[in-house]
């Protein structure tokens, strides 16, 4: 069989709208995932993620735009001719088959002898380790054995896409983490180009060369996972990615200041004129110190402490702003206590709107 | 997740007698010789009612063949027809589904009979009566849309991932019916399958309209043996019709013993 052929896939303003009058799944959402890269399409649920993964595996036809493996278009292909295997949240393993009837599936679809099916169907049950499960009946397997002869059962097509729809979201938090490793040994293994589904914001992270942050059926960011922490595009991002800190001012100038209530802030990036949104991880906030020139500081009180064992979480106070700052475990800092607050030029970022 | 509890032996006991006992005196009966007025048991046991019957007496061979025939061939066509509607109403949304549920059910909503008598007439007119092909057409307004229902629910039960599944892994849709769909449809196409054979087997009244007496089935022969005057052969027919009943039965507890996959079988849900 021919070595996996990595492919470039690409969505062109894909659309969907179920019914007439419906609000549309999807909304003119474009993507790229370069050959052999793993990309997260990441949201809540009911954002429109799945539906795009199914459009890419031909299940659902878009209203409108083009999907393109390759730069030659999908549409009109049925799926079995597409070589975009899917793997569910669900095993959905065939109860009337063997474990290796199973795997080999698609290759005797294609017309492979039993010999070779059954041969290839054991080998990708060695990539998942599970070896020697081949004579099992589905239903003898655990939960994430069965996941693992899923994944295996689409490996053994070697497809040009490999499309994960939350596939680690029905199992226990330990075998979750056990499987997300797998995923991404045999993902990186194979070179396969893959959009991994999930709502899940630290399997994203964990996972995915890149992320597609998805909601209400449009892409909202699609970058490296360091970056939704360090660079969000807006609010709806950041706090997607947990962040608390929210600074209202107001801009001179590319070059300038941003004026706030909590007083004048410099800023390593530069900030276009008017109004905008700052944004600060509570990693970044110091306490108690002051930089030389005594920049980007303020004074605040503690209003809450909350010991999180690796760390300290403050919640402080200063006028009608509150702030979160996440500081060693061994600060002492009392509630109550008053305390100089720096926010570091280079941690600021403007978010946009 | 428990798994269902298993019917246990003492259950199934009673069952099994609450089945068998009424059938016991009409056991007696097809192999009595001589049973006189007071007597709690026959005084003479024969195969006499047997031995008629099986000789051809009253036309028995025959009308048991043409209720087979026409039992075998009712059941054939209702899975034709129902598998794809049952596939169709349980598996997908799509509009006027209500409407065509209701056109499907509508033979047995307006009595069967009733709309028979129209037919008898159109079938005068085409020289379907008296035939048993006419026969075969009469039981289908019964057996298909039972078929279907049921069928429906084994699909709707279901919905589609696993087919949807086969798909990307490289199955055509044909393929996909052939290796997925259909294994799974096995246990609910039985049940169906029993449940329209049983419909034909004993449907006297649509036979009798349309077959005009010229279509002899088993039941117009019971009927018949059953205003008569002589028990014996009424109950070895009785025991031969009932057959096909049991039969049923005992199948339909191999599935609930667990020898099959009852979660695939039609009404009786899957193990929460």
């Amino acid at each position: 069989m021919s070595p996996p052929a990595s492919a470039r896939l690409e969505l062109r303003d894909v659309s969907l709208r179920y019914g007439r009058g419906a609000e549309p799944a999807l909304k003119g959402l474009s993507l790229t995932v370069e050959p052999g890269e793993l990309v997260a399409l990441l949201g809540p649920s009911g954002c429109g993620k799945t539906t795009a993964l199914k459009i890419v595996a031909g299940l659902l036809a878009p209203t409108s735009g083009e999907v393109l493996v390759d730069g030659r278009s999908l549409l009109g292909v049925p799926p079995e001719k597409r070589g975009a295997a899917m793997v569910f949240q669900k095993p959905l393993l065939f109860p009337h088959m063997s474990v290796e009837a199973n795997v080999g599936f698609g290759l005797r679809m294609r017309g492979a002898s039993q010999a070779e099916s059954s041969a290839r169907a054991r080998e990708a049950l060695g990539r998942v380790r599970m070896e020697g499960h081949g004579d099992r009946r589905p239903d003898e397997l655990s939960g994430g054995q069965q996941q693992r002869v899923s994944l295996a059962r689409a490996l053994v097509t070697e497809p040009s896409l490999l499309l994960l729809d939350e596939p680690l979201s029905a199992l226990d938090a330990n075998l979750r983490s056990a499987l997300r490793d797998l995923v991404r040994e045999v993902q990186e293994e194979g070179g396969y180009t893959t959009v991994f589904v999930t709502h899940d914001q630290e399997e994203a992270v964990v996972l995915a060369d890149r992320i597609a942050l998805v909601t209400g059926g449009a892409l909202r960011m699609y970058d490296r996972p360091q970056a939704f922490y360090d660079r969000p595009r807006t609010r709806e991002v950041a706090e997607f990615f947990g962040a608390t800190n929210f600074i209202e001012g107001r801009s001179a100038g590319p070059d300038g200041p941003v004026e706030t209530a909590l007083g004048t802030f410099g800023l390593a990036t530069p900030v276009p004129a008017g109004k905008v949104t700052l944004t600060i991880r509570p990693e970044a906030v110091r306490l108690g110190t002051q930089s030389e020139d005594g920049g980007n500081s303020f004074v605040a009180r503690v209003s809450e402490a909350t010991y999180l064992g690796t760390q300290i979480s403050y919640r402080l106070q200063a006028g009608d702003t509150s702030l979160r700052a996440a500081l060693p475990p061994h600060t002492r800092l009392a509630v109550g206590e008053r305390t100089t607050v720096r926010l570091p030029a280079e941690s600021l970022w403007p978010l946009g709107p | 997740m428990g798994r269902r509890k298993r019917p246990g032996g003492l259950g199934l006991a009673l069952v099994a007698s609450l089945v068998a006992l009424p059938l016991l005196p009409l056991l007696l009966w097809a192999f009595t010789g001589v049973w006189r007025f007071p007597d709690l048991l026959p005084s003479e046991l024969s195969l006499r009612g047997w031995e008629y019957v099986a000789g051809g007496g009253g036309r028995a061979p025959e009308a048991i063949l043409n209720s087979l025939l026409i039992g075998v061939a009712a059941t054939a066509a209702s899975v034709a027809v129902g598998l794809p509607a049952g596939m169709a109403l349980g598996g997908y949304e799509f509009r006027l589904k209500g409407l065509v549920i209701f056109f499907v059910l509508l033979p047995i909503l307006v009595p069967p009979l009733a709309s028979t008598m129209g037919i008898h007439l159109t079938f005068i007119r085409l020289g379907l009566a008296d035939t048993a092909f006419g026969v075969f057409l009469v039981h289908l307004i019964p057996t298909v849309p039972y078929t279907a229902i049921i069928l429906t629910s084994v699909f709707a039960e279901r919905g589609g991932e696993m087919e949807e599944a086969a798909r990307t892994l490289g199955a055509s849709p044909w393929q996909t019916f052939r290796h997925v769909t259909l294994p799974r449809a096995v246990p609910g196409i039985a049940v169906a399958s029993l449940f329209a054979f049983l419909l034909s087997w004993s449907q006297y009244a649509l036979t009798l309209l349309i077959g005009g007496g010229s279509v002899i089935t088993l039941p117009m022969l019971l009927f018949s043996a059953a205003s008569g005057s002589d028990p014996v052969i009424t109950a070895v027919l009785t025991v031969v019709f009932a057959l096909p009943a049991l039969l049923a039965l005992v199948v339909a507890l191999r599935f609930l013993r667990g020898h099959g996959d009852e979660r695939d079988l039609p009404f009786l849900g899957r193990p929460s």
